[in-house]
């Protein structure tokens, strides 16, 4: 799957020096990583094991943050920079191909 | 399009009302496009007599019945983000249900606009006049604004909108008064042709607010998490600043409405006859206005007394009050008609007016009031001896003697067993 372009969709939260040049209320438009890098909230991280994976996609369907990838046919990509580990995924997968592996401080 | 007769448009009338109803006309008359409301006495005639206008085609607006005050705020919240002029009036339990919306309303910059029929807070079950309610939530961000007579609470309604939706501002806006004794009392109230309502009070912008704007084309989220070292701190500032800024523009609007309809509000204060006053009561509401005549008659018998009336709390007057303190007052009552259990004063007006007393190098002795609790009434007889007891102390230095003197505070007809 062709990949969001990165440059429009990495973070781009504008530097404020002064509360004068604030605007009256934060706004967050749909961009990813609009509240920093997620990832590093993640206590257990899944790893998908690609020889049992049948390229179903329900953990992309799932996924409530939406850092799954997943191109009919091949088997989904995780994003981890994202991903704050839920685990729903591994719940949702039919073939018990997702595993839950505690990071490491 | 609302259906408004060619004669309203044209020609002023006079109606005689309820001060409920000042409030229904005055929202109809804005021209509000979105209206969310649940009844509770002593409000419930003010959403009414809206439902009516609506039903009727009188006025052009949605109404949307909900199953609580905290719902009331909600969808105000959403119908204001499209840039529609929003409102709603509630009361005592019921504005305390909202408590936690109030807040997302004015850190929103949201330029809602709801008025309160005031009444005791509960328990023990109480419907009648007394400002607990508002005073309890005079922190959360809204522009708070005492209206003490029914012509004031219409007209106030036509000036709250220009206030909060001014750019400098973008603020909501409350307008108070007192349950029964004003909501539910008829007056004459005179209605400015409507042509000349629309001129002085024209619709928001048709893209909606500035600073934010629901758009499906356009999708943005609002009021996400700012982390400790962000700008949270600095959005919590400028609704601070936007608020002592907005001073210059209630000014302003007010004479803008003087010169439109020649009735004047005087500012965020209206000074009584204190220029020369040495003894000055220090109040806000209808009890305030009604003082008026105790000051005329104690001033019959040659007595320096005078009434400083509180039309704001939220902006505070500060720039008004200090000018006050550096007159010839000596002694200064601040009668509060509502509580803040456990602050200095047990009043919480009478608390802020003493706060500000140190940006004034002269010695005046303070001698704060709670009165009118529950709709207790107060009568002009009774204001009059206020008057003699803050005389008393400036002529002997004699505090109150008697047993509602109690922590520095006199809790008007408290029971003595005298």
């Amino acid at each position: 799957m062709k990949k969001d372009d990165p440059k429009s969709m990495e973070t781009k939260c504008p530097i404020y020096k002064s509360w004068r040049e604030l605007p009256l209320v934060p706004i967050s438009r749909g961009m990813k990583g609009s509240i920093g890098e997620t990832g590093d909230w993640r206590t257990y991280r899944p790893g998908i094991d690609e020889k049992e994976c049948n390229r179903c996609g329900i953990c992309y369907v799932y996924c409530p943050d939406g850092v799954i990838q997943f191109k009919e046919g091949s088997a989904p990509e995780i994003d981890y920079k994202y991903c704050k580990g839920c685990g729903i995924c591994k719940v949702k997968c039919p073939k018990k191909a997702i595993e839950m592996i505690r990071e490491r401080e | 399009m609302s259906k408004i007769k060619k004669s309203e448009m044209d020609k002023e009338q006079t109606i005689i009302m309820s001060g409920n109803y000042a409030s229904a006309w005055g929202a109809k008359c804005s021209r509000v496009k979105a209206i969310s409301a649940y009844p509770i006495t002593p409000q419930t005639t003010v959403v009414e007599k809206l439902a009516d206008f609506v039903d009727g085609g009188e006025l052009d607006a949605r109404y949307v019945k909900v199953e609580s005050e905290h719902s009331v705020m909600a969808s105000l919240v959403g119908s204001s983000m499209t840039g529609a002029r929003s409102f709603t009036a509630t009361s005592g339990q019921g504005l305390l249900y909202m408590t936690e919306m109030l807040h997302w309303v004015s850190s929103s910059r949201l330029p809602i606009v709801t008025t309160i029929a005031s009444r005791g807070i509960a328990p023990p079950w109480n419907i009648w006049a007394e400002y607990t309610d508002i005073l309890s939530i005079r922190d959360c961000g809204w522009i708070i604004q005492f209206a003490s007579t029914h012509q004031e609470i219409f007209d106030s309604v036509l000036m709250s909108y220009k206030i909060a939706e001014n750019q400098g501002v973008m603020l909501p806006y409350f307008i108070v008064y007192g349950g029964f004794t004003q909501s539910h009392t008829s007056k004459p109230v005179r209605i400015p042709p409507q042509k000349e309502i629309d001129a002085f009070l024209p619709p928001p912008p048709e893209k909606g607010w500035s600073h934010l704007n629901l758009d499906p084309e356009n999708p943005v989220t609002f009021g996400n998490l700012l982390m400790p070292q962000q700008e949270y701190l600095d959005f919590r500032f400028l609704i601070h600043d936007s608020m002592v800024k907005s001073k210059k523009i209630i000014q302003k609007t007010i004479k803008e409405f003087k010169k439109s309809f020649k009735r004047d509000y005087s500012g965020l204060a209206e000074n009584y006859k204190c220029n020369d006053a040495d003894v000055v009561l220090i109040s806000y509401g209808a009890l305030a206005e009604q003082s008026k005549i105790a000051v005329d008659e104690l001033r019959k018998e040659g007595k320096k007394v005078g009434l400083f009336k509180l039309r704001y709390i939220r902006p505070f007057p500060n720039e008004e009050l200090v000018k006050l303190f550096n007159s010839d007052v000596k002694v200064i009552g601040i009668a509060d008609q509502g509580t803040a259990f456990g602050n200095p004063t047990g009043g919480p007006i009478s608390t802020e007016v003493m706060s500000l007393l140190r940006q004034s190098n002269r010695k005046i002795k303070v001698l704060p009031y709670v009165w009118g609790l529950g709709g207790r009434d107060v009568t002009v007889d009774e204001q009059i001896r206020v008057f003699h007891q803050l005389i008393q102390l400036k002529n002997k230095n004699e505090y109150p003697t008697d047993d509602t003197f109690q922590h520095g505070t006199v809790w008007m007809g408290l029971k003595t067993g005298a």
